[in-house]
């Protein structure tokens, strides 16, 4: 056992307990409590308790021994609303089949990190998660041992049943909760030893998984009030416009229609958050009693755009392109992959530099050089974004799919001057995020307009709406430069990446480390087009980039491509080059010589055509081998085999499923999705000319293999992602003879690449 | 606005809408059967099936005026006690990431499976291939899909 001091969570404990003071607690699910505990009684077989004893913000115990478990961080499909309080339940020492698990709302007074985003609920919460379970069992084992007159070291405790070595005295939780909720917060608490788990490295069943076969209420879009209004916006139809004038008259009198008016989301005056990402700020917005009504309303308004001078101005470098002398401003994709091509050598800074790249590139006796580029992408959460708002006077009722809700509550603060505890902040189930809704932009759009409307609205975006709105994963576009000597040995390595507008670069990642003279320089290209944080950001980009040219390089040199790597690592891991190597090279080889012993790769043990890859992010290590054939120049995935280390696999089965989901979810966007601009406007706007991957294309079988390690858990939702477009990209010139170096590769593929 | 007789899981109902409104906003918005998912309202990625007298559709392309006496069935309706073969299935293997498609999903895959109870590998693909899944949960969805069928009961 370790012991811990609960100093982290110390605030929320003491608040909860005075809190609690062994009354009932009312549950806080948007769905009400009332109907939790009916369909757990009835789903579950499940006997509700007369009350409710809560020892800390993160869970309570029923007088009958049923434990109801807060899961404090948004679920956008990441599943750790089952795996968060799975952690509790194992340091709290209960039966998990008497565990119901609730949604907690936004509380940063009892919750440190209420966020969904960089892979990183679990590793983050791990420690005050296990410390909520462990606090409460120690307050609930002293109330036993007090009871009875006994040391508290003479329990032990099964399944929520404390028993006395000294007597065949047992109690229930239930039975004692009343009592443990009196007891002082320890300072200090012991966790378990790994190899005491019992909940903790089980497969248990996604906690609202009933809920979703059965088509219950669960996402923002399906928030119903009686007295609610639907909104809805009308935007730009291209970036670098701004609304300029309209004609509602027609609309405001279709049936249903409450209003049509605009909205200024940011004020010019507005301190925002780094949240406040939008690309519209000022909103044409229609309001009416129900969404088809609302959608017909939309169609009827003529509205006039104008260029938006601020908009125009930012984007000064591509004013002097070309292309662009007649567009006003207005960007357009072919301009974007010329200015990509052409800014990286011109306009670089350096970011890391080991030993002497230069005189190595000047000595090598070959230089092998190469770019890749990828096009923006749109989020497309199958769940359009949109968010109910209940704003009366200083009150501000805020129910939706969000994954930033504490910036969403400041945000709310600043633009309304609503005071921070008079807004309540619920989370819903998310229908996706991949990063879209950490820009919680629509928040502050649903409660401008329900303040404006007097009236509890739900704001609803449409496909096209969603699709067009902008926070696009950038388009990115890297150079790799490797020096080899007279021997065929890399002497020097070369990397130049950026995009529009952001960097997609990571210095201090393999390679870095392994090769004596290496240089990596970055830059970024102003653009109108917004942009956000998308699944794995930045490495969704250059993992296969960097993969695909270290699958050709060691074709070079002559090397099989998993040794070209291992021997890399082991350079990186014995005699590491610099001191800011950001991976742990023993883990990074791991993933390797497992998927290479996994998929027979030294056995030649498939008669598809096989590529590798492997990356580090979000502090786990995934290697990855695709198998696929090739059918009328259309791939067809046959298997892919993963290996993993993300630490400690809380819940082996929706871990599991997590890296199948990333996994497909890297090579459909790698392989067919794409979003192009013609004059500032989005060439694609729903799922008839946005391609997402479908389930004939999708890899036939997915083998998942975790490394065993025990270190403590680190990211999972996004490091499967990156590394699998490598693989792809290396199989794909395994079966073509032809590399692929510009996403998405269908295109290449097909040979109608339109740059 | 008009008056429409309708039949929804059974359940005979009167709505009062503008007859151009899709059965999937009827669903939705006045009937409160919020299980039909709105994905993308052009028939592109079957969030929103629901089955018409036994057989897939996308209530989004539906108007409430053609629905007239046919039976619709939405996935509250698929079975009494969430226990229909399909959703069984889908419990067993886990399916759900975020969810979102899931009812979309077995609408399509329990119809399917009426007409075609011993589906291959690449007949389940090919049925499945109209509904989205934006997490990527097909690998599952197939696994879920062929349990289903092994059932004997669809």
């Amino acid at each position: 056992m370790s012991k811990v001091k609960t100093g982290i969570g110390r605030r929320s404990f003491i608040k909860s307990v005075s809190l609690a003071g062994g009354g009932l607690i009312i549950g806080f699910s948007w769905l009400g409590c009332a109907r939790n505990t009916e369909e757990a009684e009835k789903e579950l077989g499940m006997q509700m308790p007369d009350e409710w004893f809560e020892l800390n913000g993160y869970l309570k115990i029923g007088d009958n021994g049923i434990v109801t478990i807060y899961s404090p961080n948004p679920e956008i499909g990441q599943n750790v609303k089952t795996s968060m309080p799975m952690i509790v339940a194992e340091e709290l020492d209960v039966d998990w089949n008497n565990v119901l698990v609730e949604q907690a709302p936004l509380n940063t007074a009892i919750f440190t990190r209420q966020l969904a985003g960089g892979s990183q609920s679990i590793r983050q919460g791990w420690e005050s998660l296990r410390m909520a379970g462990a606090t409460a069992r120690q307050m609930l084992l002293t109330a036993a041992a007090s009871q009875w007159e006994v040391p508290v070291s003479e329990l032990s405790v099964e399944k929520g049943v404390i028993s006395h070595s000294g007597s065949d005295r047992t109690i229930g939780y239930g039975e004692i909760a009343k009592a443990a909720v009196k007891v002082e917060v320890p300072e200090e608490v012991e966790l378990k030893n790994n190899g005491d788990f019992k909940i903790i490295g089980t497969s248990r069943k996604n906690v609202d998984a009933k809920k979703i076969v059965t088509g219950q209420p669960l996402y923002g879009l399906d928030i119903h009030r009686d007295d609610m209004l639907i909104a809805m916006i009308v935007q730009p139809p291209s970036f670098g416009m701004e609304f300029k004038n309209m004609d509602a008259e027609k609309a405001k009198e279709m049936p249903g229609i409450k209003d049509v008016f605009t909205i200024d989301t940011y004020p010019e005056d507005m301190e925002k958050e780094w949240s406040d990402t939008g690309a519209f700020s000022k909103l044409v917005v229609v309001v009416g009693d129900s969404t088809w009504q609302v959608m017909q309303a939309k169609k009827a308004l003529k509205v006039e755009w104008d260029l938006n001078p601020e908009m125009v101005k930012q984007i000064e470098i591509l004013e002097k392109s070309p292309g662009l002398m007649d567009s006003g401003g207005l960007e357009n994709s072919d301009i974007h992959n010329s200015l990509m091509a052409q800014v990286g050598s011109k306009k670089s800074e350096m970011i890391r530099k080991d030993g002497n790249p230069e005189a190595a590139f000047k000595n090598a006796a070959r230089v092998i050089e190469r770019s890749y580029s990828c096009p923006f992408l749109a989020h497309n959460c199958m769940e359009p974004m949109n968010f109910f708002a209940n704003v009366t006077g200083d009150k501000a009722e805020l129910v939706g799919p969000i994954q930033t809700p504490e910036f969403a509550e400041k945000s709310i603060n600043k633009r309304l001057g609503i005071d921070l505890e008079n807004i309540d902040i619920q989370m819903t189930r998310m229908g996706g995020g991949f990063g879209r809704r950490l820009y919680g932009h629509f928040v502050i759009e649903a409660a401008v307009i329900s303040q404006k409307m007097g009236a509890p609205i739900k704001l609803v975006y449409t496909r096209e709406d969603d699709m067009t709105n902008g926070v696009y994963r950038p388009a990115y576009h890297v150079t790799y430069r490797a020096a080899l000597d007279g021997n065929n040995n890399l002497t020097g390595f070369h990397v130049n990446a950026g995009g529009m507008s952001e960097s997609p670069l990571f210095a201090n990642r393999f390679p870095a480390g392994a090769i004596d003279n290496y240089l990596a320089e970055s830059w970024a290209v102003e653009s109108n087009i917004s942009i956000g944080a998308f699944r794995a950001p930045r490495s969704n980009f250059i993992a296969g980039a960097e993969q695909s040219f270290l699958d050709e390089l060691a074709e070079e040199m002559g090397k099989d491509p998993i040794e070209f790597r291992l021997d890399m690592l082991k350079r990186a891991k014995n005699d590491p080059v610099g001191e800011n190597n950001d991976y742990d090279p023993a883990r990074f080889a791991g993933v390797l010589e497992l998927v290479r012993d996994k998929s027979g790769w030294n056995n030649g043990n498939s008669s598809q055509s096989r590529g590798v890859s492997a990356y580090y992010c979000h502090n786990s290590y995934v290697a990855q081998v695709l198998d696929l054939t090739l059918k009328n120049n259309e791939p067809v995935i046959g298997k892919v085999i993963c290996a993993v280390d993300c630490g400690i696999v809380v819940n082996p089965d929706a871990a599991k499923n997590m890296v199948e989901g990333g996994t497909i979810d890297g090579i459909g966007h790698g392989l067919y999705s794409q979003l192009s601009f013609k004059d500032g406007t989005p060439q694609q706007s729903n799922f008839d000319t946005y391609r997402l991957i479908r389930h004939r294309e999708a890899p036939k079988q997915i083998d998942v293999h975790f490394i065993d390690n025990g270190i403590d858990p680190t990211g999972l939702g996004e490091p499967p992602y990156p590394p699998v477009i490598g693989a792809l990209a290396n199989a794909l010139y395994k079966a073509t003879g032809k590399r692929m170096y510009k996403q998405p590769f269908i295109s290449e593929l097909q040979g109608d690449f339109k740059t | 606005m008009a008056e429409f007789n309708i039949t929804i899981n059974g359940k005979k109902l009167k709505v009062d809408v503008d007859p151009s409104t899709p059965l999937l906003w009827v669903l939705r918005d006045h009937l409160k059967l919020v299980g039909t998912k709105y994905g993308c309202g052009i028939a592109q990625c079957g969030a929103c099936t629901v089955h018409l007298n036994g057989s897939a559709v996308r209530s989004c392309q539906i108007p409430i005026s053609s629905v007239t006496d046919n039976k619709v069935t939405t996935i509250e309706g698929l079975s009494e006690n969430g226990d229909h073969p399909v959703q069984e299935a889908w419990l067993e293997h886990d399916v759900p990431q975020c969810g979102y498609c899931q009812a979309g999903q077995i609408m399509t895959a329990a119809a399917f499976l009426k007409s075609n109870p011993k589906p291959s590998d690449e007949e389940i693909e090919t049925a499945m291939n109209g509904n989205i899944c934006r997490c990527g949960t097909y690998t599952r969805i197939k696994a879920a899909v062929k349990t289903a069928s092994n059932s004997h009961i669809v």
